[in-house]
């Protein structure tokens, strides 16, 4: 019996070591022209790799970004130009797999990466970028562990602190509240990232926190004990530095309750009216801070949310709308810096951090961004309000 | 929040946990399995309510009963095809296999209704006089609340319990279910079909399982491929903590853990809540090592 | 074999000394030539990892017959406490070889300890009850880690829990190394496949003096009837508690070297799921079996990146491998089929 298993094994082990060492036929998007211009054709098409959760608990927002640059990917294949393979490897939002998911992507033959989706595997990736030299730029890997000791990641988004400290500011600006009560997730990089630096901020405006509370994975139901502990000490706003997913229970649980503060969320709320199924009357009046707006008049934006309608029946969050600025800022900064497929890693590495940190750029998520020599962008989040049942600018 | 808003929102939690143990501990009690893929029945049922009452527009009731008969159907087809082929081997196999298939539900309901949350919609509401949607009862002048899906699960609870109890202790089946789990051998010889018995185990335990996917999900409505795993879990530490394989226990440990989950919150830290339900687990069972309500299990020499 | 007069037991063991030499001999040879993929390597120090907690899982749950399912709390002890050491000793000057085996032998250290502390409530418990309970202790073990905050300056180790008092007491040149929720960022990666090779050779020799001693025996006859061990006189809580302590001990040193081979580790990474994953390993690769441990946890670590190839797929298609591997294993024809050749060896792990 053992030895048959013992058998058994070592064979599976000898298959997945020989299917190792073979290239993985994995999602490509291939450029959809091959005739026209071969010589310069082929010397454009760069491999473009990126790891982010398809898989698991996280898997929307891996998908979002994968979904969002086969979009762009197509869009500027069947533009002259610089032009992409595209490839995204499943990495269950877990440092590990990241790792994993990235050397995949490098015996691929990844030239530039769009890092990972979410913070922590952003983080691990980040340092085999580093030591590797592809440069990356992170749709949404937003800790600013992502940016430390290195100068090859970038971020599409604003960073968490960014996020913590204009809150703050937003609220005292407006004059939105005196009494702020906080709920956050504290085994989370991102939330806990905006939480500390709201914190900080608070108390030189004056805005006084009069409750604290917190969740984390798996205790992400009931929200009883939070809320109640926000209404008895008289808040008069709730700030949200979370994911929507949870916010949309608290909505509910509050409501139940009879108890209604303004709400105030940051950019991982949006999305929240397109849950399906949610009562958006629950969210009217809620506050947030995002840089992409999917009902905007802008012609590119309502371009990209009918073509990502069409393909994948959804109405693209931030995420997506952040990966498809990541591609076409590769683009931008492939063309001006003169880059060609045939040069090596390093070459391109050297060229897009010189690129990156002296172009301005122009997306779907804000007009004129730029990059400092951190890698972190500059881009101001817009203050919304969701007014019966949508996105209203507040400025 | 007063002590007794804790202890309701607790109780309304802990009824929850309940369902979801019954589940393991009659799988428990006569297949003496723990049948970790019994969360993911949870969310596939859910799934399929919503389905029927949102995208087919059907009655609730008829949705929850549609849930039911594929959750049935999905367990048997589970206890046939992974279970049953492993009756002789090791129960750690049995163990990793329902692993397995919980891995496989959770992929599969990934790829087949994707990763985005779904709201559930709220069965139990009323609509008042005046035109506005109530969704619970006010008690003590407006200083208590209680919602009409806590006083549902209770009740539900309560009344699958004391169901299960009458079939368990009375009728064929339950003498057959009893016989099986005191000793399969003897109970064959007895002219029990060991094999119909355990499957008919698994149909009742995946039936309950889609009753509490709608509950779950009617008290926290957001619905995505991983909603059954952590409760799955909390149940199953409220099965061992009211005594595995007793259905009265289940209840007790549910009830119990849902309690102290929202006390700790309350009083000591959100951060903690969970260190502290587990501490507590760990102290009751050093105490009584076989849980609340569980058989004191003689040893035989 | 018998001919030269060695012990079923010591064939055993020296089988699976050989199979380990040789595949690290093969890997290095393999990456001597250059033809090693980048995933392949990527995966070595992991697999090393993953390898040794499930052996020393396997010493629970195979030879000491106690289900436990919070072997994952104890790497995080360790990982945790390893990677600690290996910072602070960042600026000592000493060389990264030595830091790596510091950092292994603290984090076995805590490890350890914790192993103890847990193993005083867990051993009095028996079966599911028991399981449940080292299930708790791993679920503390990672709240705990989550909302700890360990900083490090001259003066020494700065620690607080829940918010972080520590960044602000800082001195001179201080940092901050567990910060809580984000969990340790910046390591340094020090770990290498050779340090993880010499760690399996390690628990592998300690665990096969230990199977094969009279405290073995003794643990062996608790497994399989801990009346009659009683009876006899074996002081069983002594017994049970050096395996388990041993156990946890070695699961810290992997969580040590798993952790150094990132640049950055959280304490979510050890939770149920890894503690369940590592069970699989030990239950497929048969209780009791070192060397089917081994060749388990490789090729279930290395499967889920080989089957990228399925695409969205790939995960379903991992569950349906794992659920057709333990039908095949137990199917009750095969067995009876290799029964033939094997007669009268009927092994005690399975029972």
């Amino acid at each position: 019996m053992k030895k048959i298993l013992a058998l058994m094994l070592v064979a599976m082990l000898a298959l997945t070591l020989v299917a190792c060492g073979e290239k993985t036929p994995a999602e490509t998007t291939a450029p959809a022209d091959d005739g026209a211009g071969e010589e310069t054709a082929q010397n454009l098409t760069f491999k473009l790799g990126g790891t982010g959760p398809l898989t698991g608990g996280a898997a929307i927002y891996g998908l979002a970004v994968k979904n969002a640059a086969e979009i762009a990917v197509e869009e500027i294949n069947a533009m002259d130009g610089v032009h992409f393979e595209l490839q995204y490897q499943d990495d269950a939002h877990d440092a590990e797999k990241a790792v994993n998911a990235y050397n995949a992507l490098k015996d691929w033959g990844m030239q530039i990466s769009m890092g990972s989706v979410t913070s922590t595997p952003c983080v691990a990736t980040a340092a085999e970028t580093y030591a590797d030299r592809i440069f990356a730029i992170t749709p949404s890997g937003s800790s600013t562990a992502v940016l430390e000791g290195n100068d090859n990641q970038f971020q599409m988004c604003f960073t968490d602190p960014n996020q913590g400290s204009a809150s703050a500011q937003y609220i005292h600006d407006k004059g939105l509240a005196s009494k702020v009560a906080v709920i956050w997730k504290n085994d989370d990089v991102y939330s806990k990232g905006i939480y500390d630096t709201f914190m900080a901020a608070a108390p030189g405006l004056g805005l006084e926190i009069v409750s604290d509370t917190t969740f984390q994975d798996g205790n992400d139901t009931n929200f009883s004990v939070q809320i109640a502990d926000a209404q008895s000490k008289g808040a008069e706003l709730v700030f949200l530095p979370m994911y929507y997913t949870p916010a949309s229970l608290i909505f509910a649980q509050a409501k139940a309750v009879g108890y209604e503060p303004k709400w105030f969320g940051v950019d991982g709320m949006y999305g929240i009216l397109t849950l399906e199924g949610f009562d958006t009357s629950l969210a009217e009046g809620v506050i947030l801070l995002t840089p992409f707006n999917a009902d905007s008049e802008d012609a590119r934006t309502q371009a990209f949310v009918a073509k990502y309608q069409e393909k994948f029946g959804e109405i693209p969050n931030q995420f997506a709308a952040d990966a498809y600025d990541c591609v076409y800022a590769y683009k931008q900064a492939l063309e001006d810096s003169g880059c060609t497929a045939d040069m090596s890693r390093e070459e391109i590495c050297a060229k897009m951090i010189e690129q990156f940190t002296t172009m301005t750029f122009d997306g779907l998520t804000g007009d004129g961004m730029t990059w400092d020599a951190t890698g972190a962008v500059t881009k101001s989040p817009k203050g919304m309000v969701i007014q019966n049942g949508a996105y209203v600018g507040l400025d | 929040m007063s002590l007794l808003d804790s202890i309701i929102n607790g109780i309304s939690l802990g009824s929850i946990y309940a369902i979801i143990a019954l589940g393991y501990t009659m799988v428990y009690g006569i297949a003496k399995m723990l049948n970790f893929a019994h969360g993911d029945v949870i969310m596939v049922g859910a799934y399929v309510c919503f389905f029927a009452a949102t995208r087919f527009g059907l009655n609730p009731l008829v949705s929850v009963l549609i849930a039911m008969v594929v959750c049935t159907l999905l367990g048997i087809t589970i206890e046939k095809l992974a279970y049953a082929p492993l009756r002789s081997a090791p129960s750690l196999a049995v163990l990793i296999t329902a692993i397995g298939v919980s891995y496989f539900l959770q992929n599969l309901a990934l790829l087949l209704w994707s990763p985005n949350p779904k709201v559930f919609p709220n069965f139990f509401k009323k609509i008042a006089d005046d035109g506005s949607e109530l969704t619970g009862i006010n008690l003590f002048g407006g200083s208590l609340r209680i919602s009409y899906v806590t006083l549902v699960t209770i009740l539900v609870c309560v009344v699958i319990m004391v169901a299960l109890t009458v079939f368990i202790n009375n009728g064929k089946l339950g003498k057959a279910m009893r016989a099986c789990s005191e000793d399969k051998d003897t109970a064959r010889l007895m002219g029990i079909n060991v094999n119909t018995t355990i499957s008919v185990t698994f149909a009742i335990g995946s039936g309950l399982a889609a009753i509490a996917g709608v509950l779950l999900c009617s008290a926290y409505p957001t619905l995505v491929p991983t909603t059954g795993s952590m409760p799955g879990i909390k149940a199953f530490t409220a099965a061992v903590f009211g005594g595995i394989g007793s259905v009265p226990g289940a209840l007790l440990g549910g009830l119990t853990l849902g309690v102290i989950e929202i006390l700790a919150k309350a009083y000591i830290s959100t951060q903690l809540s969970d260190a502290v339900v587990f501490a507590v687990l760990i102290i009751v069972l050093l105490v009584k090592p076989s849980g609340l309500l569980g058989r004191k299990i003689n040893e035989k020499v | 074999m018998k001919k030269l007069g060695i012990s079923k037991a010591s064939q055993k063991a020296f089988t699976t000394y050989g199979v380990v030499i040789a595949a690290f001999a093969v890997m290095q040879i393999v990456g001597a030539t250059g033809n090693m993929s980048s995933m392949l390597k990527g995966m070595l120090v992991p697999i090393c990892a993953y390898v040794v907690m499930a052996v020393s899982l396997n010493l629970t749950v195979g030879v000491l017959g106690e289900l436990s399912l919070g072997h994952a709390g104890f790497m995080s002890v360790g990982a945790f406490m390893g990677v600690t050491a290996a910072s602070a000793l960042r600026d000592s000057g000493l060389s990264a070889g030595l830091r790596l085996a510091i950092a292994m032998v603290v984090g076995a250290l805590f490890a350890g300890i914790v192993g103890f502390l847990v193993g005083i409530p867990v051993l009095r418990l028996n079966g599911d009850y028991l399981a449940i309970v080292t299930l708790a202790f791993g679920e503390i073990i990672k709240s705990i880690f989550n909302n700890m905050y360990l900083g490090f300056d001259k003066k020494g180790f700065h620690i607080s829990l829940l918010t972080d008092k520590v960044s602000a007491g800082l001195g001179e040149g201080g940092k901050l190394i567990i910060g809580g929720p984000m969990g340790i960022g910046g390591i340094q990666k020090i770990a290498t496949f050779t340090a993880g090779f010499i760690l399996i050779m390690i628990c592998l020799v300690v665990i096969f003096n230990l199977v094969n001693s009279r405290a073995g025996r003794a643990i062996m006859a608790i497994r399989d009837n801990r009346i009659a061990a009683e009876s006899v006189g074996i002081p069983v809580t002594k017994y049970k508690m050096m395996a388990f302590v041993t156990s946890a001990a070695m699961a810290g040193s992997a969580g040590a070297l798993f952790a150094l081979n990132f640049s950055t580790i959280v304490a979510n990474k050890f939770d149920f799921n890894t503690s369940i994953l590592v069970l699989v390993f030990v239950v497929l690769g048969g209780l009791g079996n070192m060397l089917g441990s081994i060749i388990a946890a490789t090729a279930l670590v290395i499967l889920p990146e080989v089957l990228r190839q399925f695409r969205d797929y790939r995960m379903l298609v991992y569950a349906i491998v794992l659920i057709l591997v333990m039908l095949i294993r137990n199917n009750p024809a095969i067995k009876n089929f290799t029964g033939r050749f094997r007669t009268g060896k009927k092994g005690g792990a399975e029972k």
